[in-house]
């Protein structure tokens, strides 16, 4: 007889999940990270802005160049905090620092019509809601209407590349658009 | 007039079917799940039609539902449309990327398809061929976004343009009845921004919870913006509740309707009246539109519960005229003139 945890038969196992790892799995790092939200958001704040400031470095070396040691740091960081999937487009500050990419369904938009009456997940049974997580996160949050804005399509093309740099990039751009016109 | 034509365009209308009218005119609409058959043959997809003639608004194609295989919903909203039914074109995006998502929408619209509702999907554990790859490339809203940009806009997500674009009428799912309740009614207004026109719900056995959910909509003036449709059935027993209620993601039934069922003599009979009983009730309630009816495997009992619940009043829904040969549109045809009779009396 198979052991319990390679018997497909009687567990379902979403793909990306590794069998022995989900049963194994009690969350409780991720589900720190969504009850210490406000924290994490402070956090990240502070590491956006920092980054910001850094953008002349970023530049001068060449952002192509810094996004492999910078991808390897954030990777380690984001998937011990949040079981982090490295999509490469992160969401975590509009929802409530409960990583969507952990939904079975990956939505980006809110829960699915499929929460179990326990908050659990509809397709992993043992697993909480990603999205009633991230509703409870975002109300310890300062910012907390920004569960509300609808967010767009994943793009898969950018899977495995860094988001802090992307987001730097993008605010730096922004600040200089400013300044200039 | 030949029923698979479009209507005419009507001013602050986005589609041209019948659905959109009426809800619109401010008639109190009923549409029906249709049961996708297991075949290539299309005349069991105009027999399961014909069981609903001249009592439903629309017809609602499930893509997979339950993440079975069936016909594809393109394809039964094609068929349907050739005879003059108004179909509800269901899209699930467990099974398709954005690239077929956005071609299938401008082939059933091209088919005549009207309303398209969109829906995440249920996973691909809960059906018959759990080793599937879950694909959930868009999510509902994003999918809501999309189509209204192919519609609005008249262009792909990649900005390409499109030289006729789909007049749709566009709808979405809503589950009252799962937790983050308090999320729920925000989600609405979410899926509002997104796009929804009208939206269709899960399954209500629990009034008292639907109420809480209309109150937080009206609250917000939601239902001045989107439709409100709500999803009822009747239960086949009180077995067939216990498994719905373990098995079927996102149904809540409560202990008391369970109950219910299980202190009649005739579960199926009883089953029929709860389901009239709720409907009365759910029509009451402000910011209601109308009522999604999924009979599952009863589907001959949907025109008896639109008749006795008196929902449609004494307005007549669009009914097929039979041709030679028609016979499931007759035998609907013939049900129906006898129940008017009867009524008549």
């Amino acid at each position: 007889m198979l052991p319990q945890a390679l018997d497909q038969t009687t567990t379902y196992i979403s793909t990306g999940v590794h069998p022995t790892c989900r049963l194994g799995a009690k969350y409780t790092v991720r589900l720190w990270s969504v009850r210490n939200a406000r924290l994490l958001e402070w956090v990240y704040n502070t590491l956006a802005d920092a980054l910001l400031k850094l953008h002349w470095l970023w530049n001068y070396i060449g952002y192509h160049r810094v996004e492999r040691p910078v991808v390897v740091i954030e990777k380690w960081a984001k998937s011990f905090l949040f079981d982090c999937r490295m999509c490469g487009q992160c969401a975590l500050s509009e929802t409530g620092m409960s990583c969507p990419m952990n939904c079975p369904k990956q939505l980006r938009n809110g829960p699915c019509g499929g929460v179990r009456a326990n908050g659990n997940c509809e397709v992993e049974p043992d697993m909480p809601c990603v999205w009633v997580q991230a509703w409870q996160g975002n109300q310890r949050m300062q910012n907390a209407s920004k569960i509300l804005s609808v967010q767009p399509p994943v793009d898969q093309s950018l899977k495995g590349r860094s988001a802090w740099l992307r987001e730097t990039a993008k605010r730096a751009a922004e600040n200089s658009k400013q300044s200039h016109g | 007039m030949d029923p698979s034509q479009p209507l005419s365009q009507l001013p602050g209308h986005s589609s041209r079917g019948r659905l959109e009218r009426i809800l619109r005119r401010g008639d109190f609409a009923v549409t029906a799940e249709l049961n996708p058959p297991d075949t290539a043959d299309p005349h069991e997809v105009y027999d399961r039609g014909a069981v609903f003639d001249g009592w439903v608004d629309a017809m609602n194609a499930t893509d997979g539902s339950g993440a079975n295989c069936h016909m594809s919903s393109v394809g039964i909203c094609a068929l349907l449309t050739r005879v003059g039914y108004a179909p509800v074109l269901q899209i699930s995006c467990r099974d398709r990327n954005r690239i077929a998502i956005q071609g299938d929408v401008l082939g059933a619209a091209a088919m005549g398809v009207n309303n398209v509702l969109c829906l995440t999907g249920d996973g691909v554990q809960a059906g018959d061929q759990p080793g599937a790859k879950p694909v959930f490339d868009l999510d509902c809203m994003s999918l809501l976004q999309t189509i209204r940009t192919l519609r609005d806009e008249g262009q792909f997500l990649s900005g390409r343009k499109i030289t006729a674009p789909p007049q749709l009428f566009l709808g979405a799912a809503i589950n009252p009845f799962a937790p983050p309740h308090d999320f729920r009614a925000l989600r609405l207004k979410k899926k509002i921004e997104a796009g929804a026109q009208f939206v269709q719900s899960q399954y209500c056995y629990d009034v008292p919870m639907l109420k809480k959910y209309m109150d937080q909509v009206t609250d917000m003036g939601l239902h001045e913006n989107c439709f409100i449709l709500i999803g009822v059935g009747p239960l086949a027993s009180a077995h067939a509740a216990r498994w719905m209620r373990s098995n079927v993601p996102g149904v809540h039934i409560p202990d008391y309707i369970i109950g219910r069922l299980e202190g009649s003599k005739d579960q199926k009979h009883e089953g029929k009246q709860i389901c009239i009983d709720i409907i009365r009730e759910v029509r009451e309630i402000a910011g209601v539109s109308g009522i999604h009816v999924m009979a599952y495997r009863q589907e001959e009992l949907v025109a008896d519960i639109v008749r006795e619940s008196g929902v449609i009043a004494n307005r007549k829904p669009w009914r097929r005229e039979p041709n030679i040969g028609d016979i499931a549109v007759i035998k609907a045809a013939q049900k129906k003139a006898e129940i008017w009779a009867e009524a008549q009396e």
